[in-house]
């Protein structure tokens, strides 16, 4: 049953950095806080964590005119059209849902952590407990019940909203000629479109862990088209996995303990 | 406000200074991005840069505590490039009366200045009148005695050399600000000012709220829509517990609290009502005696009778020239002048200045009562840091306290809107509303007075109330509708031509109809018409008509006064009534009436020489001052520097600080200016993550991720020169205390240029206390002063002197 393709669009020119939506997104998903330290940043959790799904990034940045300038991007799932994290997750748990985004069944997770491997936005996370991964999901039972994601909805200043592909992304231009085209439209143009788009005032290059042209890592179409039928009929697919995550990225990194580097 | 939270989006240019709106009211703060989207230009005036200055055009930091010298220096410039709105500054401010020519202004003070007492005697802050009693005016504004010449000499002292040399603002950036903004002066075009605690915790603040005013009036933006001066108030519900009289020289409504020396209700009456001679001036006060009277109707009922003076001598008397502010408060309690207090949904040991007084100060008392959702450090005072439980008389009730959605009631915005809310859930264990609290308290003290009598009994005994339903609970309707007022006899009213009887019992439908003679009750005068005659709870209306276009809403809530949206709203219009902007229609004369927003009385314009009334209906002479006797430290705010800061000499005068400010001299009240000590400037505020004290939101997981420790925001120079890296701790002290906290080092922070040399500003939040988190540090009030402003008492929390050290 094909509905419609939603876009999620943040305009950074419009954020206050209130972080409502880091909160509204814990109290609807009834994700636990964790006992933070100030590290010298307004920024807390210092990064995306198996219970933070979205996170405000504070960034201070003077700019190419020596105009000082503090920059707050909403982190979070891309909710990407050619999604690595789908093509490499071996049993299903990853899936496009009817509105065009990202959808994570736990249950069905086994912790490969492959999807960790191939995400060009670095968003998923492992939860070391539970062995399973988390991320965004773009409030999917939100959206089945025609609500909109608890971040769009506690948004103030609507930097967050939410709407049609088309639509959206014809809003996101229009937005740019309203602000004399000083700013920069982000996530149409690659992995076949993101469902979460910017407006960013700066130059992608200018933010913290945003790629300038993510893209899917080219060991992932390989394996996907190659080996990913059989691993999962024949070898055992948390082997498979391993083997995979050190052909992408090397040994692999532990999120839990990174610090932000604001 | 004098105008609302939606109205932001009518504005051409908004000037945000003494506010972290983007942080502190995140909701309003949608209106001035609409206003930005429509192409205003909104700026930002601030120590630091926060998340406000990030959503502004452009962000302009000066040092804190100079905003009068920023703001001298921008009425200098208006005067002197013609700037200002002539039309409206001749004919509806005071610009043009003759002042007494024995006033004077000489090297910091006023005319009438006693040292000894830090006040004045403002015998000459008066006008020169004609034989009928009316100020001498001269419209041409040139005659050397008149107010806007007074105005014009006071502030041609704040050259912009001078104002760069003491706020540390760069002389382009003065202009850039000063230029953007006086453009507003323009008949079509509409300036606002959001203000907050940013302005008000100042040894000044009120004198900086006046210098603005001065601003908005010569620009004429009074009274406009996208224009007037904004306090933006809070969750709290500051509007809401001000207009019921938080403050001790209050009563509800802003009437005022009588003084021993008025020992008779005509005394009192007659010192409060005041009395114009000229026939053009509505002076809508001479009301005064209906609202006060009908006041003591609704405290003590059928006990108030004219030969009792409405029980005027059993009301509590202020002494005169004393103060009871929370300042003189814990003083006193710390002299051990204080035996029980009750401290209702409030923290002061974290909240209130010089932490270690305040804590010493709940040592000295017999008893305290607490009332609040979560425990707190006031209420554990007796066991914190530093305190010995076996040393400790104090007995600590803690009573548990219904939350605000856990209960019916009204709630006040900014806006003068008091909107009604219901409750959504059910106070958990055996928590109840305050209101429930009282109730019973009051019952219990009823009882015992009337068993065992004491002073003052009358006072308890003929207290009226009657306020419960039949489950014996607050009925908080009956209290509303006691605030709206009541008729209290059969009453045949003239309205409009229209005779209309009114029924004892009956709710009053507008204040404009309460009465002196015991015949009306009303709670609170501003509140009356809350409620219509027939009972309908006009605070519950949720119409979404917006007739003008304007977002006024006049069917959403209920605004005091009488509904209005946009206080002044006459002076939107010339003297004929038309509209200075005709896009932006607040009100217009019709020839027989006004139309738009309710007017400030029905009066016809003031041209109209018989019927018309000038449009400051609420101040004497019917115009709004630029001359403002009413304040402690003069007519014309003059900058003082803070109780303690970078400099040994005031720049513009030998007055250093406030001349009439109250200073506290105990043990503990040390200061520290300009003192190598404690070199640098230190400001205090909140977070968006916690509320106040953190009281509340400390215990809230989610919001102590966010934010979960105490933080000093130190500039990169500083840090450098002191070799303190970011994410650090360091120890923060004052004259009076210390803390340790987390550095968090900062390009928002820059150091000024003051008077020639480097001055370094630093800030923390207010936001931590001892009893949790254990690991959150505790109280930045240990470093700051009691002292207040000289009008409010209102505490000087946003400037005073520290050292910052690495541990």
């Amino acid at each position: 049953m094909k509905k419609t393709e939603y876009i999620k669009l943040i305009d950074t020119t419009r954020c206050t950095a209130c972080r409502g939506c880091q909160v509204a997104c814990k109290q609807w998903n009834e994700m636990p806080a964790s006992r933070t330290r100030n590290f010298g940043s307004y920024q807390n959790p210092p990064d995306l964590q198996w219970n933070t799904w979205t996170l405000i990034r504070f960034q201070e940045h003077v700019d190419k005119n020596g105009d000082f300038k503090w920059l707050f991007r909403k982190d979070g799932c891309m909710h990407c059209t050619e999604a690595a994290c789908i093509k490499v997750c071996p049993s299903g748990a990853l899936y496009h849902t009817e509105f065009g985004t990202v959808g994570i069944n736990q249950k069905l997770c086994i912790g490969c952590k492959a999807c960790i491997s191939a995400c060009p936005f670095d968003i998923p996370r492992f939860n070391q407990e539970t062995e399973k991964v988390y991320k965004c999901d773009l409030c999917y039972d939100r959206l089945k019940g025609g609500q909109q994601p608890a971040c769009v909805l506690s948004c103030p200043t609507s930097a967050i909203t939410i709407g049609e592909r088309e639509a959206m992304i014809d809003k996101a231009y229009r937005r740019l000629d309203q602000l004399g085209g000083k700013g920069v439209v982000y996530g149409d143009k690659f992995v076949g479109g993101t469902h979460v788009m910017y407006i960013l005032s700066e130059d992608p290059a200018v933010y913290d862990k945003l790629p300038v042209k993510p893209r899917i890592p080219a060991s992932v179409i390989l394996w996907k088209n190659l080996f990913k039928p059989f691993t999962l009929i024949g070898m055992g697919a948390v082997a498979g996995m391993a083997a995979l995550h050190y052909l992408i990225k090397g040994p692999h990194e532990v999120h839990e303990k990174k610090e932000g580097d604001e | 406000m004098t105008n609302h939270y939606i109205d932001l989006k009518n504005s051409d240019v908004i000037l945000i200074m003494g506010s972290n709106a983007a942080e502190h009211h995140p909701l309003a703060f949608k209106w001035i991005m609409r206003a930005k989207d429509a192409g205003a230009r909104v700026i930002h005036v601030d120590p630091r840069y926060t998340r406000t200055s990030a959503r502004c055009d452009y962000h302009v930091p000066l040092r804190s505590g100079t905003d009068i010298a920023f703001l001298g220096g921008m009425i200098n410039y208006i005067i002197t490039n013609k700037k200002y709105f002539r039309d409206y500054v001749v004919n509806y401010t005071n610009a043009s009366f003759l002042v007494n020519p024995d006033f004077s202004f000489k090297d910091g003070l006023f005319s009438g200045y006693d040292a000894k007492k830090r006040s004045y005697n403002k015998e000459t802050w008066t006008f020169q009148n004609d034989a009928n009693g009316v100020p001498l005016k001269d419209p041409t504004l040139e005659h050397p005695q008149c107010v806007f010449q007074h105005l014009k000499r006071h502030y041609s002292r704040y050259t912009l050399e001078k104002v760069s040399s003491i706020t540390g603002v760069s002389e382009e950036n003065l202009l850039k600000v000063y230029e953007e903004y006086s453009a507003t002066g323009a008949p079509d075009k509409a300036g606002t000012e959001c203000y907050a605690l940013g302005w008000t915790h100042h040894t000044t603040g009120s004198q900086i709220i006046r210098t603005m005013s001065i601003i908005q009036l010569l620009l004429g933006n009074m009274g406009i829509a996208g224009g007037g001066i904004n306090a933006l108030r809070g969750e709290p519900n500051v509007q809401g517990s001000t207009d019921h009289c938080i403050l001790y020289g209050n009563l509800p409504g802003y009437l005022k609290m009588p003084t021993a020396s008025l020992a008779t209700l005509g005394q009192y009456l007659k010192k409060n009502t005041p009395t114009c001679n000229d026939p053009q001036s509505a002076n809508y006060y001479q009301n005064y005696p209906n609202f006060f009277v009908s006041w003591l109707k609704s405290l003590y009922g059928n006990a108030a009778t004219p030969e009792n003076e409405f029980g005027y001598s059993w009301l509590p008397k202020l002494n005169d020239g004393k103060h009871y502010s929370q300042l003189h408060l814990f003083d006193r309690m710390y002299k051990g002048g204080v035996k029980g207090l009750f401290a209702y949904g409030t923290d002061p040991a974290v909240s209130s200045p010089n932490t270690n007084k305040v804590r010493k100060a709940l040592e000295k008392l017999d008893w305290l009562v607490c009332a609040n959702i979560f425990d707190n450090e006031t209420a554990s005072f007796w066991f914190g840091p530093g305190a010995d439980p076996k040393q400790i008389k104090t007995e600590v009730f803690l009573l548990p306290a219904a939350a605000t959605m856990e209960k019916e009631g009204s709630q006040s915005n900014s806006g003068r809107w008091v909107q009604w809310k219901y409750k959504a859930a059910t106070p958990p264990g055996d928590a109840i509303s305050c209101g429930d609290i009282q109730i019973r308290m009051m019952d219990a003290i009823k009882a015992l007075y009337a068993k065992e009598g004491g002073p003052n009994a009358e006072s308890i005994l003929n207290l009226k109330w009657d306020y419960k339903d039949r489950q014996g609970n607050m009925d908080v309707l009956k209290v509303a509708k006691q605030i709206n007022g009541h008729w209290e006899a059969d009453v045949e009213v003239v309205d409009a031509g229209q005779k209309k009887l009114f029924k004892k019992g009956g709710l009053v439908p507008t204040f404009g109809m309460l009465r002196s003679d015991g015949t009306t009750s009303c709670g609170n005068w501003i509140m009356s018409g809350s409620f219509g005659e027939d009972g309908e709870n006009k605070m519950a209306r949720r119409g979404k008509e917006d007739p003008t276009g304007l977002g006024l809403y006049p069917n959403w809530s209920f605004a005091w006064p009488v509904n209005r949206r946009i206080i002044y709203n006459r002076a939107s219009c010339d003297i004929y009534g038309r509209p200075y902007n005709p896009k932006k229609k607040v009100l217009e004369w019709t020839g027989d009436k006004w139309v738009g927003d309710v007017p400030d009385g029905p009066w016809p314009p003031m041209a109209d020489k018989e019927k018309g009334k000038y449009p400051f209906i609420m101040k004497t002479d019917g115009v709004a001052s630029l001359f403002g006797p009413a304040m402690a430290e003069g007519p014309f705010p003059e900058h003082y520097e803070p109780l303690e800061g970078p400099l040994a000499k005031n720049p513009l005068s030998s007055q250093l600080i406030n001349p009439t400010i109250e200073l506290f001299s105990s043990d503990v009240d040390q200061v520290a200016n300009a003192s190598e000590k404690f070199p640098y400037v230190c400001t205090t505020y909140s977070c968006t993550e916690h509320w106040c004290s953190g009281a509340l939101t400390r215990w809230q997981a989610w919001l102590l991720e966010m934010q979960p420790e105490l933080y000093v925001e130190i500039g990169e120079e500083l840090a450098r020169e002191l070799e303190i890296a970011n994410g650090s701790k360091v120890k923060v002290s004052s004259a009076r205390g210390e803390v340790t906290c987390i550095a968090m080092v900062t390009k928002r922070f820059r150091p000024f240029i003051i008077e020639g040399k480097t001055v370094h500003q630093v800030g923390l939040p207010f936001n931590y206390g001892w009893l949790y988190p254990k690991d959150g540090s505790d109280s930045t009030n240990f470093l700051t002063p009691s002292v207040g402003d000289a009008n409010t008492f209102c505490p000087e929390y946003k400037a005073f002197m520290v050292n910052v050290t690495r541990i």
